[in-house]
């Protein structure tokens, strides 16, 4: 019973969404809504359903998954040391951390064009931005984290055997999981939207170049449909990545 | 045959103030084997930074502490630390906090696990193996970190005011349990606590630590009439007494 409770309260919670979608259908039937502000819902499950079956919405899918991992897991494990080595090593706060206070607060999209000089149209020059969106959140919170580590656990661990170069994987890591998953959510959602822009932009595969493509073609629904897969994924990899956060720190579950 | 030797130990933090605090100040002590030693002192004195010397989680600023005749310079197993409040590893299970230090020094599982599972039932802590620390009560999370520590099986115990956060039953009962383990395997302890009671029940000798910059101010015997109640009460009025005169001074 628990499970079925627990996915109509989910259903439950979606139900505006829905709602929208219907009136949205309904208008657009009706004729309230004039047919060149672009297809209805159900044109666009149409077009979605075409896309899919001739190929065209899984390659792009690929592409631009393919493109995410790299980008993101790269940055995920780079991120992670340098935030770490700020936290514990000094040499390395100060070479780097005038370079993060620096880059934090700029808008990463607009160095998509150099990427692109750099790297090319392909691959390289999209994974690079998805790289540069990921970085900085996750050295942060990594860097924020593992300062936060309490010296007497590290001190316990030391009086336990463990030697000092192994505290850091040992104890500060566990210790600054937390910090660094929170950061990790962040640059997951981050560094998608800076993958469809980069797409959106210049490019020749991906999600981001199937919205542009269909647009500029003129077809709407497919526009809409590729739309909606983008929107979709975003929508389902946060909350994945947000029940594997909960398994991950199930021991914290229990605090009042 | 001394166990534990302080001599002429001085501990400065520099910090980013420009005045540097002075914590401890010459002090000078000596352990012997399998003593109880209490150390109160007003806080802020510098009793708890005494510890963390001996733990060699802290550098000195001068002299030297020696163990066994042997300088210390970094921790080692042979000292294990209980804190106020636990420091237990918050990812890993009971069995998995009290295991980790047999793990440390290389041993296999299956006798790692042995050897954990007696220390466990040994703080009454049975049929809670697999629980993470955040679930359990405050004394029952101090009950792991004394098997966690004892588990490696350390010749000095410190503890740093250990049952402090507990409330007063709890800190009772572990009063005892403290009592009754130190009985069974003799261990040299060094005991800091601000309650005097507690430090005529537990100790054979008691400390007085000056306020700032900590110094020894006098040593008081603590080691007779532990089952008289008045005796007790008597001892610890002594240490207070002492302890007052620093007291006023911060």
């Amino acid at each position: 019973m628990r499970p079925l409770a627990g996915l109509g309260r989910t259903a439950f919670y979606y139900t505006p969404l829905l709602i929208i979608g219907l009136a949205w259908e309904a208008m657009a039937r009706t004729g309230i809504l004039p047919p060149d502000l672009g297809p209805s819902p159900m044109q666009t499950i149409a077009a979605l359903r075409l896309l899919y079956t001739d190929g065209d919405l899984v390659m792009h899918a690929g592409i631009s998954f393919w493109r995410e991992f790299a980008g993101f897991a790269s940055s995920c494990v780079l991120g992670t040391a340098v935030g770490v080595g700020m936290a514990r090593v000094d040499w390395v706060r100060t070479v780097f951390r005038p370079i993060v206070t620096f880059l934090y607060p700029m808008p990463k999209s607009a160095l998509i064009p150099l990427l692109l000089l750099w790297f090319g149209i392909d691959h390289m020059s999209k994974i690079a931005a998805v790289f540069l969106g990921c970085l900085l959140p996750v050295v942060t919170s990594a860097f924020n984290g593992a300062r936060g580590v309490e010296p007497q656990l590290i001190w316990s661990a030391r009086s336990l055997g463990t030697s000092s170069t192994a505290i850091l994987w040992k104890i500060v890591l566990p210790a600054a999981l937390p910090d660094i998953l929170s950061g990790v959510r962040i640059a997951l959602s981050v560094s998608w939207l800076l993958l469809v822009s980069a797409e959106l932009l210049i490019s020749r595969s991906g999600l981001g170049f199937l919205i542009s493509y269909t647009g500029e073609s003129g077809d709407y629904s497919s526009m809409f449909a590729a739309i909606l897969v983008v929107v979709s994924i975003g929508f389902l990899a946060d909350r994945l990545f947000l029940h594997v956060i909960r398994w991950v720190l199930r021991y914290r579950d229990f605090t009042g | 045959m001394s166990k534990i030797e302080f001599a002429g130990v001085r501990k400065v933090f520099q910090g980013d103030t420009p005045n540097p605090v002075v914590a401890i100040d010459n002090i000078d002590l000596t352990v012997r084997q399998d003593e109880f030693v209490s150390i109160v002192g007003p806080s802020g004195c510098g009793k708890s930074t005494l510890l963390y010397l001996l733990g060699g989680f802290l550098d000195l600023s001068g002299g030297e502490i020696r163990v066994d005749g042997r300088a210390v310079t970094e921790p080692g197993p042979d000292r294990g630390i209980v804190f106020q409040h636990f420091a237990l590893f918050p990812w890993k299970t009971v069995l998995g906090n009290v295991e980790y230090g047999l793990a440390e020094q290389g041993m296999g599982k299956a006798e790692r696990r042995e050897i954990a599972q007696g220390y466990i039932d040994m703080v009454k802590l049975g049929g809670f193996e697999d629980t993470f620390p955040n679930r359990l009560s405050g004394g029952m999370q101090q009950r792991v970190a004394l098997a966690r520590t004892l588990a490696c099986d350390p010749d000095i115990l410190l503890m740093d005011e250990p049952f402090g956060a507990l409330d007063a039953q709890t800190r009772h009962i572990l009063q005892e349990e403290l009592l009754e383990i130190w009985s069974r395997r003799k261990k040299t302890v060094l005991f800091v606590t601000h309650d005097v009671r507690e430090a005529v029940i537990l100790a054979e000798r008691c400390v007085v630590v000056t306020a700032r910059p900590g110094r020894v101010k006098t040593e008081i015997d603590t080691s007779s009439g532990k089952a008289d109640g008045a005796a007790i009460e008597k001892k610890a009025e002594e240490i207070w007494d002492v302890l007052r005169e620093e007291l006023v001074r911060t």
